[in-house]
């Protein structure tokens, strides 16, 4: 699968394409698979989203997961900091990163 | 200290209006990315993993209590409760929101700061040794030549697009605290006949390519000192690659053309550039001396120290340093607790740090390329005191210079560039070695970790290197031994294949190990290691 991301233009923070919007989840990510270029190319435009960019994903029972460590950190926040991240109360919640 | 005059308040008054409109019209959607982001990068203002990250100048690591806690305010108010010092003696914030950028820069400039020049293809911020104007081996506090250097490169019009990002280190004592000459302009002030000088160190770095500066000149006159760096910049500005990125540091024009060549085209360049006029007049630079001038330490006082508290005595031998003047030490405070993020300290901690350095240190405050902290001017009779404060705050780590004490870049865990995440594996050796005795036994071990080949985390310069590079989607470390970025500078020598997170740990365990059955009486780890070479290390880790 195919996901699209980029990085909040106001926040900065990691934002995902869900087919409609932009989601802070992963969860929410959807499959751009051959459509992807041109959403990339329409929501640069709409300059809400600095620099998105497509990656490799893959499906799991828990959801869509980027395939490269770089974007699976980036989808749930620093591995040193847990409490940083999206899920801080949820002490599993980054079995998948790593 | 420096404090601004009316032409700095203006300066950067105006770069913070001039920031604060381009950020209104790239939120209104008037600019594209591409049009805004060298705007933001001249203001110190980069996109990394989660956020925008705001690296803010802290030059020659040089501050005071109030710009401390002015860093501790931003952290609270517009950040997440923390800061990241660096090895550029910087401060950096992980979580900046664009929309707040124009309020911090503001809060900044209220207090002479400002993220002018973090970034960007020109002359960083100046770097200095840490213990300046406090230390008991130099020949003059360098910072006034420092501060020279940043009003003279601060909106340089000639340098401001250079080839690539551009270095310098100013230091006044033999022994090396600065990396001095891992920088792409290192400057020794020395003495000579009774007359101080800067001798000049051009075209070192770490980086993809590392080298050490070769010596330029070896007596520059300070009153033609920055005439002299004009000239070495106008020869690197000439010449510098810009065709490929890198190569574009001067370190590969030096090489390139020769250090004897390139010092024939600096004098060349030297002799018509003094013709300028831009060393500044004597009573100007008499007037930014005098605000370094020294506090008012009292000689007289106390040289003793209670030791009857076995910790603080402890911490007194491994963080306090000799002072100058007799009856003071310098303390330096480790961001290192064992476990925790190197560099990283909470708005309260900072806080704490700021209170220290205005009532025991003359309000004086440095950041160190180490990632730690130095109060410089401390009384003896106050270290007690100091310590316990600092023990309460968990700012009391007794572990300079020691395998512990680790720089460490970022790494994967919020940079954009990085290839590995470096925090965990601080963490884990950190923990692997955090009986004290061990270290202690191990004694100075300087083990430096980053998560790229741009070498922020200075692994190059380690008695011991750990680089973090991406094998095939997963992290890899490969192990170096043999750095230095001290007087003794040297690159270290890779061990072999890498390892994965827990192996390179498990590694590191094999090599002290391997030392301590093969020093000698007195010899550090670098200096076992330049003695018997890498076969018998390289057998202990691979067999």
């Amino acid at each position: 699968m195919k996901l699209l991301t980029g990085n909040d233009l106001k926040t900065g923070f990691v934002t995902w394409w869900t087919g409609a919007d932009w989601s802070l989840h992963i969860e929410d990510a959807a499959d751009v698979g051959e459509t992807g270029e041109a959403i990339l190319a329409a929501e640069e435009g709409a300059r809400r989203v600095n620099a998105p960019y497509i990656i490799a994903g893959e499906a799991t029972p828990d959801g869509p997961r980027p395939a490269h460590i770089k974007d699976r950190i980036r989808a749930l926040g620093p591995t040193v900091r847990p409490d940083l991240t999206l899920k801080p109360a949820d002490p599993a919640a980054g079995d998948w990163v790593i | 200290m420096y404090k601004y005059d009316e032409y700095d308040h203006a300066m950067v008054a105006a770069r913070v209006a001039e920031f604060s409109d381009q950020v209104k019209r790239r939120i209104a959607g008037e600019i594209t990315e591409d049009q805004f982001k060298p705007l933001r990068l001249m203001n110190g203002l980069y996109l990394q993993l989660h956020a925008y990250m705001l690296r803010v100048a802290v030059p020659y690591g040089t501050l005071d209590s109030r710009q401390m806690r002015m860093l501790a305010h931003i952290a609270r108010k517009y950040d997440r409760d923390y800061g990241h010092f660096t090895t550029r003696q910087n401060i950096q914030y992980n979580w900046i929101k664009l929309e707040d950028a124009p309020a911090i820069l503001e809060d900044l400039a209220s207090v002479e700061m400002h993220a002018i020049q973090t970034s960007g293809n020109c002359i960083r911020n100046i770097s200095s040794d840490q213990w300046a104007g406090a230390a008991a081996d130099e020949i003059t506090d360098p910072r006034p030549w420092a501060e020279l250097l940043r009003q003279w490169s601060s909106f340089h019009p000639e340098f401001s697009y250079l080839p690539r990002k551009f270095k310098i280190a100013v230091i006044a004592a033999n022994e090396d605290r600065a990396a001095m000459r891992l920088h792409d302009i290192g400057i020794q002030i020395v003495e000579k006949d009774g007359q101080h000088g800067a001798a000049f160190y051009v075209g070192g770095g770490m980086g993809r390519t590392p080298m050490i500066a070769p010596l330029i000149k070896d007596f520059v006159p300070l009153a033609d000192m920055l005439s002299y760096a004009e000239a070495c910049l106008r020869v690197y500005n000439r010449y510098g690659r810009r065709d490929n990125i890198y190569k574009a540091r001067i370190k590969i024009l030096i090489h390139e053309l020769g250090a004897d060549e390139y010092r024939r085209q600096v004098e060349e360049e030297f002799k018509h550039v003094k013709s300028l006029g831009i060393d500044p007049p004597k009573a100007e630079f008499d007037r930014i001396a005098k605000q370094f001038a020294p506090p008012p330490l009292d000689a007289s006082a106390p040289d003793d120290i209670d030791r009857s508290d076995p910790d603080f005595a402890v911490w007194v031998d491994q963080n306090v340093a000799e002072h100058k003047v007799s009856g003071h030490a310098i303390v330096n405070i480790s961001l290192k607790p064992v476990g925790g993020i190197p560099g990283d300290a909470s708005s309260a901690q900072i806080d704490v740090m700021a209170n220290l350095g205005e009532k025991y240190s003359h309000d004086e405050l440095r950041v160190t390329h180490a990632q730690n902290i130095v109060l410089p001017h401390v009384r003896k009779a106050d270290l007690y005191a100091v310590w316990q404060a600092l023990d309460a705050a968990g700012l009391a780590t007794p572990n300079l210079d020691l395998i512990s004490d680790i720089i460490a870049c970022p790494g994967l865990d919020y940079c954009s560039l990085a290839n590995a995440r470096s925090i965990p594996v601080a963490q884990k050796i950190a923990t692997r070695f955090s009986d004290l005795g061990r270290q202690k036994e191990l004694g100075e071990l300087k083990l430096k970790i980053s998560g790229c080949i741009n070498a922020c985390g200075h692994h190059h310069a380690g008695h011991i290197g750990i680089l973090g590079v991406d094998r095939k989607g997963t992290e890899n470390y490969q192990l170096s031994l043999g750095g230095s970025g001290a007087e003794d500078v040297s690159l270290g020598t890779i061990t072999g294949p890498g390892f994965d997170e827990d192996g390179v740990v498990d590694a590191i365990e094999r090599v002290t190990d391997k030392y301590l059955a093969t020093r000698t009486e007195g010899e550090r780890f670098v200096d076992t290691f330049r003695r018997v070479g890498m076969a018998p290390f390289k057998e202990a880790i691979y067999g």
